[in-house]
């Protein structure tokens, strides 16, 4: 089983889901076992949450979007004009 | 067009402003769209825009953005903000229930703390803690190992909890005697 300096070590890839399955067992039965560390892994865990849910809350301007439909739609290469017509 | 709110916010914490922001998220959704035959079906659509996203940004900003960023951060001390939670705790306990107590801290300043870290740091967090790439996507997205993908998510996450922390202190949430 893991101590707590290599819990603590290990904590960012054992949050971000890269361990293998041995490590992370590793780590989880530490975890289970010891108060301290549960509470800094719960933290962390927390935290990355809420970094997410705060950081990608922003509306699309709907400005974005019409350009976005636009473009898909009639003006391949974005340039403003539509393709085959034109431009003067 | 489903990943474009998606693309919006990374293009946004990566631009740092919502012109440049507008004009990335459409070059990267042109190319994907030009590009799609080049998508092998079966993979992650979703990994490849924001890849398609971010070599977009690389390419249009990083020269005129380039500053020294090793130097930027500083040393930040392992489990910087959870070592200092206890000073918080007066001004969590004024939180309601259903709150956590990382709802102590806006979305600005979140999101300013992130568009805050230098380039080399702001893009692994953006896509490890926003987005939620694994690290070898992220590694292949900006064409870095996966050691460095590692070692710059640790020291930008440590820069950002620095930040998160110094604007508690601003808004005097810290507890002196903690």
């Amino acid at each position: 089983m893991a101590d707590c300096n290599e819990t603590l070590k290990e904590l960012e890839p054992y949050l971000d889901g890269e361990l293998s399955i041995e490590a992370r067992e590793h780590i989880h039965g530490h975890l289970d076992g010891c108060a301290d560390c549960q509470q800094a892994y719960e933290f962390h865990f927390e935290l990355k949450q809420a970094i997410r849910r705060k950081a990608s809350n922003d509306e699309l301007p709907s400005s974005l979007l019409q350009r976005l439909e636009f473009c898909l739609r009639e003006d391949f290469d974005g340039d403003g004009t539509v393709a085959g017509e034109p431009t003067g | 067009m489903e990943y474009a709110p998606q693309l919006y916010s990374a293009a946004l914490r990566m631009t740092r402003n919502r012109a440049d922001a507008e004009d990335l998220v459409q070059e990267a959704m042109l190319r994907g769209f030009r590009s799609y035959e080049t998508f092998t079906e079966g993979t992650n659509l979703r990994a490849w825009l924001f890849r398609i996203l971010t070599n977009a940004y690389i390419n249009r900003y990083r020269a005129k953005q380039r500053r020294p960023d090793e130097t930027d951060l500083g040393e930040v001390e392992d489990l910087f903000l959870y070592r200092r939670v206890g000073g918080l705790e007066a001004a969590a306990a004024s939180l309601s229930a259903e709150d956590q107590f990382l709802d102590l801290f806006t979305d600005d300043e979140v999101k300013t703390a992130l568009e805050d870290l230098p380039e080399n740091f702001r893009l692994p967090v953006i896509l490890a803690d926003v987005e939620g790439f694994a690290y070898k996507e992220i590694a292949d997205m900006l064409d870095i190992p996966v050691g460095t993908v590692m070692s710059r998510l640790h020291r930008g996450r440590k820069a950002m909890q620095r930040a998160l922390y110094a604007y508690a202190e601003e808004r005097g949430l810290v507890d002196q005697a903690g």
